[in-house]
């Protein structure tokens, strides 16, 4: 108890340079906690992918549909459950900043694949019923203030026109990682608006299917048995886990992820810096101290105790006020940017990996200092002045 | 009269650790703050090195980007017509219709499928592209299921030699040659024949349409009358700012993440530089006594302090500079948002950069040591003097 209270004394000496230190580390917790989750919110997609789905696209690319007519032979394929398909849209609310991810879908099947949506059944009926129909998730009603019943028209960047579609539903997430500012249509409406036009190249294609296996344990077999059905065909298929069709989108943008970790990892070593600064300086200025306390018989090891004591004092309220700190403002980046990152939330592991680097920060920044406060002899350390 | 510098060296010595703590912290950030510029620069230079000045791109109306555009070929034809466009010296159109698809294609090292761009080209489309450049085997026979590889695409993917085979669409392609487009975002793309790419891929219509202008000034008239045209859907625009377009998502993501790591950074920084100059004169106070009992006015103090500051700013930005000059030799390829397509771009750095840099870490230096350099002047001689 006597050791903690001289510690924090020690720590506490100068106010203003401990001040400062805890307000850097503080910062660099902070940057570290909110960097950390723009990751984990890359990721989120990822996460929140169930091992019972598959996704079958054509083997080409993504822009490249696949025939309604594989439907049917789809569903024949063993341990396949049930089979849903979808188009990306791509349209634009108004204008391109307002950014969501906007589907054609086969509702009814779709729904049955994703129970984590949670609909209202009086509201779920009237999206079935109307073709023109769309729902939306919670977030974004909320984003733009639609009302059920209100009228939504998209511009169509790959299916050309202004595309009007009324609001009759809207979902909840049924946990914390379901991403709720989607907006699904039917594909019915997409499909038939496209044949009435001058044959645009996807009327009867879909973007990609989605397909439930009974068994998680027969993916593999499943999508080898897909693809190998419709191999030598017009539109070879690539059939795999839903887990690893998201974990493709993260992997094409590696290149600014790995940044973004090397950032975080960069923010650490800056407050190492400052706090092996801070702790250098106090230990200059207290040599004569040391000499003192080795005169009445205590070991250098007492000392260099002292010394990482105090340097674990500093940075630990740092990150402690740096981790409150991140809540409030990773909502605000939440508020800013979240319709590039749907799913924003701080996980624990942030909270661990931050007090780990305090940790780590502590113990690099007052290595240098022990050693010199142990080093000192005593004749030379009470010489000393200033 | 003023301290010598002399006098600020031989203290920043003194504390060689402390000093060295500092600056490598303030080093740090410029070096931070150097990279995204340059990255920024980098990815500016790429893209609007691309475009041509006196080309025009005509794309479907709202498409915004050739991967989600379609002209068909009627209108190909009434674009095509246009007295604008400028002649070859075969007395031939420069203009070319083209295709553009994405295909999967592992990376080399990972092996992850990353979207590349395959451009379906015309003969008349490398006259319009004078950046582009055979640079080892030929170029692909019209007629044949041949394509070439931007030089960027063959250090970064899987089998992309020349003679190797790539499966897509209906048939195997042979990579006959590679191309060098400079800094521009043809480097990342796969050109073969568009007629034999159209059909391949079931493509019945062309993603784009590229031409020269006659003279580039008749450009909005061209422009008004293409768009107006009863028989068209479609939109036009100059190359340049076509592309300047396609890059608009991911260069304002680098500027938004490139601002807010560097603020965060330098306020650590500058309270890193902070706690130096704080404790620099606490640790001189009987110094300060004494020059100012020798005669040395609050303002020499003040002066001498704050160019103690800004050297370690100045030694900070220096060394910041100094690595950060060596991520020239990194080419970054990453995904483009908006065309969804991989594409690859380096470092770059220009005088201003370097002077920004190097202005930027003044000013953290300056920030960090007036309100420890004002302190400094504000000492009481006889206060000073009698702390030991």
């Amino acid at each position: 108890m006597l050791i903690l209270k001289l510690l924090f004394r020690n720590a506490f000496r100068n106010k203003l340079r401990t001040g400062l230190t805890f307000l850097g580390i503080c910062i660099a917790i902070l940057s570290f906690g909110l960097l950390r989750t723009v990751i984990g919110a890359w990721y989120a997609g990822v996460d929140a992918s169930s091992a019972t789905r598959l996704i079958t696209r054509n083997s080409i690319s993504l822009v490249f549909p696949l025939p309604l007519s594989y439907k049917d032979r789809i569903r024949q394929t063993n341990g396949v459950k049930n089979v849903s398909y979808g188009t990306w849209f791509g349209g634009i609310y108004i204008d391109e900043k307002n950014f969501f991810p906007n589907l054609g879908v086969e509702p009814a099947s779709f729904l049955g694949l994703y129970p984590v949506f949670i609909l209202r059944p009086e509201e779920k009926e009237s999206f079935l019923k109307d073709r023109k129909g769309f729902m939306a998730g919670r977030k974004l009603i909320e984003k733009y203030g639609w009302k059920l019943g209100d009228i939504v028209t998209l511009k169509g960047t790959f299916f050309p026109g202004n595309w009007d579609f009324v609001l009759r539903a809207v979902y909840r997430g049924k946990d914390e990682n379901t991403d709720e500012t989607q907006f699904l249509f039917h594909w019915d409406y997409l499909n038939e608006t496209l044949k009435k036009g001058t044959g645009h190249p996807w009327v009867d294609q879909v973007g990609y299917y989605i397909i439930g296996v009974t068994r998680s344990e027969l993916a593999s077999e499943v999508s080898s048995a897909i693809d190998s059905t419709f191999k030598n065909s017009l539109a070879e298929t690539l059939t795999e886990t839903e887990k690893a069709f998201q974990q493709s989108f993260v992997a094409m943008s590696g290149a600014i992820i790995t940044a973004i970790q090397l950032v975080s990892m960069v923010v650490i070593v800056i407050i190492m810096a400052v706090v092996a600064n801070t702790m250098v300086m106090t230990t200059r200025e207290r040599i004569g101290e040391y000499a003192v306390l080795k005169t009445l018989g205590f070991t250098g090891r007492h000392i260099a105790a002292l010394v990482f004591g105090e340097s674990l004092v500093i940075t630990m309220i740092g990150c402690i006020l740096g981790m409150a700190l991140t809540f409030p403002a990773a909502e605000a980046f939440s508020r800013t940017v979240g319709s590039y990152f749907p799913i924003f939330t701080i996980e624990p592991s942030t909270l661990y990996l931050d007090v780990a680097a305090a940790l780590v920060v502590a113990l690099v920044a007052a290595i240098i200092p022990a050693r010199r406060a142990i080093r000192i002899r005593i004749a030379e350390g009470l010489r000393r002045i200033g | 009269m003023a301290l010598p510098l002399s006098y600020n060296f031989r203290n920043l010595w003194t504390r060689r650790l402390t000093t060295a703590l500092t600056v490598s912290g303030m080093a740090l950030v410029v070096f931070v703050f150097a990279s995204i510029l340059m990255l920024a620069n980098g990815l500016q230079k790429t893209l609007v090195e691309t475009g041509s000045y006196d080309n025009m791109v005509v794309l479907r109306k709202g498409s915004g980007s050739e991967v989600v555009s379609g002209v068909s070929r009627e209108q190909a034809s009434v674009v095509e017509t246009q007295p604008e466009i400028a002649l070859g010296s075969n007395g031939q159109r420069l203009l070319a219709k083209e295709i553009v698809v994405l295909i999967n294609i592992p990376k080399k090292g990972t092996l992850k499928p990353s979207n590349v761009i395959v451009r379906g080209i015309e003969e008349n489309s490398l006259l319009l592209r004078p950046q582009v450049r055979l640079v080892n085997g030929r170029l692909p026979r019209p007629g044949s299921l041949e394509v070439m590889v931007g030089s960027s695409l063959v250090k970064r993917f899987q089998s992309m030699g020349i003679d190797e085979a790539l499966c897509c669409g209906m048939g195997d392609w042979r990579i006959v040659g590679i191309f060098d487009a400079g800094n521009t975002g043809f480097s990342s793309e796969i050109w073969g024949n568009v007629d034999q790419l159209m059909p391949a891929f079931r493509r019945p219509a062309y993603s784009s349409i590229l031409f020269k202008l006659r003279d580039p000034s008749e450009f909005g008239e061209l422009k008004d009358r293409l768009e107006s045209d009863p028989r068209l859907t479609v939109e036009a625009k100059r190359e340049t700012r076509y592309y300047a377009e396609q890059s608009e998502m991911m260069a304002t993501f680098l500027r938004i993440l490139g601002i807010s790591i560097t603020i965060i950074f330098s306020l650590g920084a500058i309270i890193g530089a902070m706690v130096t100059m704080y404790s620099t004169v606490a640790n001189r106070t009987a110094e300060i006594g004494t020059l100012r009992a020798l005669g040395f006015q609050r303002r020499a103090i003040l002066a001498a302090f704050l160019v103690e500051s800004l050297l370690l700013g100045f030694l900070g930005g220096l060394a910041g500079l100094f690595f950060a000059s060596f991520m020239q030799l990194f080419t970054i390829s990453t995904m483009n948002f908006q065309t969804f397509s991989e594409l690859a771009f380096s470092f770059s750095t220009t005088f201003e950069i370097v002077y920004k840099a190097l202005v930027f870490s003044l000013v953290m230096g300056f920030v960090g040591g007036v309100l420890p350099a004002i302190r400094a002047s504000r000492m009481n001689i006889v206060d000073a003097l009698r702390s030991s």
